[in-house]
């Protein structure tokens, strides 16, 4: 296969995200002097590169901290430590602008607001005040996501499922975001809006060149819209590359486990291995050595000991027994 | 096999909901069977009207909130539609067993896992505490959860999703039901997950011979898991047929639109193939076919709603189209 192809020219897009070493951990209970009995550790040390014009996908299992880096992302929690640094950011704050389309457009839109002034929220949010210039810009989003001027005026629950999931994608490309996180934003839908607006937010990233995290479970969503995957588990990425690359040959056994359990079409469920282990272990204790340990079909004597991420540009994979 | 005796079956059954001045008509005519032993898929998407089939097969839906307008519904030979409510507490539980999409609604969240699962087992069989409590254990262990003794002291906001859906797997089993209905019993598990409580419901179901009719709205999963498949649309089956032909040769262009539509089946990058516009207003159907505005193939005879016609004389695979068979393969 022709290798441009298969790697676009991502690779020399400028940054405009850097994490390094990234870790969250919430206090669990207090005792009676409020000092943190323990932590739920929900990032543990997160290394992750967002260029321009991407689209970066985010799997891994309920648990795996997939939420947690959603919200750090839109500046809703401070890194524990590590540091967040955006390209055109002030200090290493998080002053760019992120959107985020979350999952139930039912519930993350407003229901007494008319969509025009959902749509400009975040406008309104950076001090935009004029009530004919916030309109004009709601009529100009609305078109480009398909919902019609006149529905400007209507409130959300006039709005199909997928219709909503569209004033949500609106509402995200208002403000113009260097970053648009979307966090499961088909998962609510059904099969066949699941497809148009799935349409709709590759149209609209060729046509405004936007930078997406698609965030979800859905593996067969993943490997439609993204150019990189990082899987996540433990609050760690096990393994990170292009999605031609992760999806195709996934090198770490937690990632072809996951692969291997999406269900696909025609293929039929074998019933071997009933009884593994499919818990996440808990992160109140973070596990020694690799995280993935005892889940693990490859485990060896020397897995006891932590691992970084190995590999080159385009796969690099949090494993020893991979090398 | 379609000789004996169906355990669920379902009939032309039409069913609305009064609303105010109107009318929600869920179902239009549902004609559906499962016989002994079968795994059977029903797939839609939402207002298909699969959970209601799903609920009234249980007569679940509250008394009074709904109207049936025409056909029959009956399981294991007895006709629900009239059955008493005296009737219905003995058969839900003991001979039909229902699982549904989120097991932390579905148990019970101030009792303990241990009381819940003697209630059922104790109400439906005659036995004794101890004995029904070595049943629970018994029940627990065949879904490969390690300590079931600890389980069962536990309440349900203690355990993980996957082992709440387990729990609510032994728990539907207990009676050794012949018909299981299962309304999304996995759609709130990650797919590691999903896989497991997949495969422990169908080593179970072959165990025991028990039917089970799956309602989901993935067609991956239905491909994998069911024998026989009915495909819904606006509440009634535009088609039927054992799950591999209909996967790889689907008939009717809704079914045709849904599995293209799916991501996996373009390269990635590529758009996915859509269906244009929206599912129809269930208070405002048209007179004629339900799919009509939204379908490619759309002609002057759509405006007469088909009929699910047998494709081939074969009385197993059928779909409601006027198109003539042989243009659509």
């Amino acid at each position: 296969m022709n290798s441009a192809l298969i790697y676009p020219a991502i690779d020399t897009a400028p940054e405009i995200l850097k994490l390094t070493d990234v870790r969250v951990r919430f206090s669990v209970s207090n005792d009676w002097l409020g000092r943190p009995r323990g932590y739920a550790h929900a990032l543990n040390g997160i290394d992750l590169q967002v260029r321009a014009g991407e689209t970066l996908g985010i799997v891994g299992e309920s648990g795996c901290g997939k939420s947690t880096l959603a919200q750090l992302l839109m500046g809703l929690l401070k890194p524990t430590s590590g540091a967040v640094s955006w390209a055109n950011g002030k200090n290493g704050e998080g002053s760019s602008n992120v959107q985020i389309v979350f999952q139930d457009p039912q519930s993350s839109l407003n229901p007494r607001l008319p969509i025009w002034r959902i749509i400009t929220e975040p406008l309104y949010a950076r001090g935009m005040r004029s009530s004919e210039q916030m309109r004009s810009i709601a009529a100009k989003v609305a078109a480009q996501v398909g919902i019609r001027p006149e529905y400007l005026d209507r409130f959300a629950h006039q709005f199909s499922g997928g219709q909503r999931q569209r004033i949500a994608i609106a509402r995200a490309l208002s403000s113009d975001p260097d970053i648009i996180v979307l966090d499961e934003p088909t998962s609510a839908l059904d099969i066949s809006v699941q497809a148009q607006i799935l349409n709709l937010l590759a149209e609209l990233q060729q046509a405004r060149n936007l930078t997406y995290i698609l965030i979800s479970h859905n593996v067969s969503v993943v490997r439609h819209m993204a150019d990189r995957v990082a899987v996540m588990y433990l609050g760690q990425i096990v393994e990170l590359g292009s999605a031609a690359q992760v999806l195709e040959q996934p090198r770490h056994p937690y990632t072809r486990l996951l692969f291997e359990a999406v269900p696909r079409l025609g293929v039929p469920l074998l019933a071997e291995q009933v009884a593994a282990p499919t818990e996440l272990p808990g992160n109140r204790n973070l596990p020694e050595g690799c995280f993935f340990f005892e889940r693990c079909s490859l485990s060896r004597q020397d897995c006891g000991q932590p691992q970084v991420m190995r590999g080159g540009q385009h796969q690099q994979v949090r494993c020893h027994v991979q090398d | 096999m379609s000789t004996c005796n169906p355990v669920l079956a379902i009939d032309n059954l039409s069913l609305e909901f009064p609303a105010y001045k109107s009318s929600v008509k869920a179902l239009n005519g549902v004609s559906l069977h499962v016989n002994p032993g079968e795994i059977v898929g029903v797939v839609g998407e939402s207002g298909s009207g699969k959970s209601v089939t799903a609920m009234l097969s249980m007569r679940l839906l509250p008394e009074r909130s709904y109207r049936i307008t025409s056909g029959s519904l009956s399981m294991l030979n007895r006709d629900m539609l009239s059955a008493p409510e005296k009737d219905l507490l003995k058969i839900r539980g003991r001979d039909a067993a229902m699982i549904f999409q989120e097991p932390m609604t579905a148990l019970n969240p101030t009792r303990r896992i241990g009381r819940q699962m003697l209630d059922v087992i104790i109400h439906h069989q005659k036995i004794s505490a101890s004995a029904a409590h070595a049943k629970a254990i018994a029940l627990l262990r065949d879904m490969h959860i390690a300590s079931p003794e600890q389980v069962l002291e536990s309440y349900p906001f203690e355990l993980s999703g996957g082992m709440r859906q387990r729990v609510m797997i032994a728990l539907a089993f207990s009676c050794e039901p012949q018909l299981l209905i299962a309304d999304e019993p996995t759609t709130a598990l990650d797919v590691t997950v999903q896989r497991q409580v997949l495969l422990l419901l169908r080593e179970k179901a072959r165990q025991k011979g028990t039917a089970i009719l799956l309602i989901t709205h993935d067609m991956a999963l239905v491909s994998q898991f069911c024998d026989r498949v009915y495909v819904m649309y606006t509440g009634a089956v535009v088609e039927q047929g054992l799950t591999a032909e209909v996967m790889s040769n689907p008939r009717h262009p809704y079914t045709q639109g849904l599995l293209s539509g799916l991501p996996e089946m373009v390269e990635p990058g590529q758009p996915l193939m859509t269906i244009p516009g929206q599912v129809p207003n269930l208070s405002q159907l048209p007179t004629g076919c339900t799919f009509a505005e939204r379908c490619t193939h759309a002609m002057p005879v759509c405006a007469k709603r088909p009929v699910l016609t047998a494709i081939h004389h074969d009385e197993q695979r059928k779909s409601a189209c006027w198109l003539p068979q042989e243009e659509l393969s």
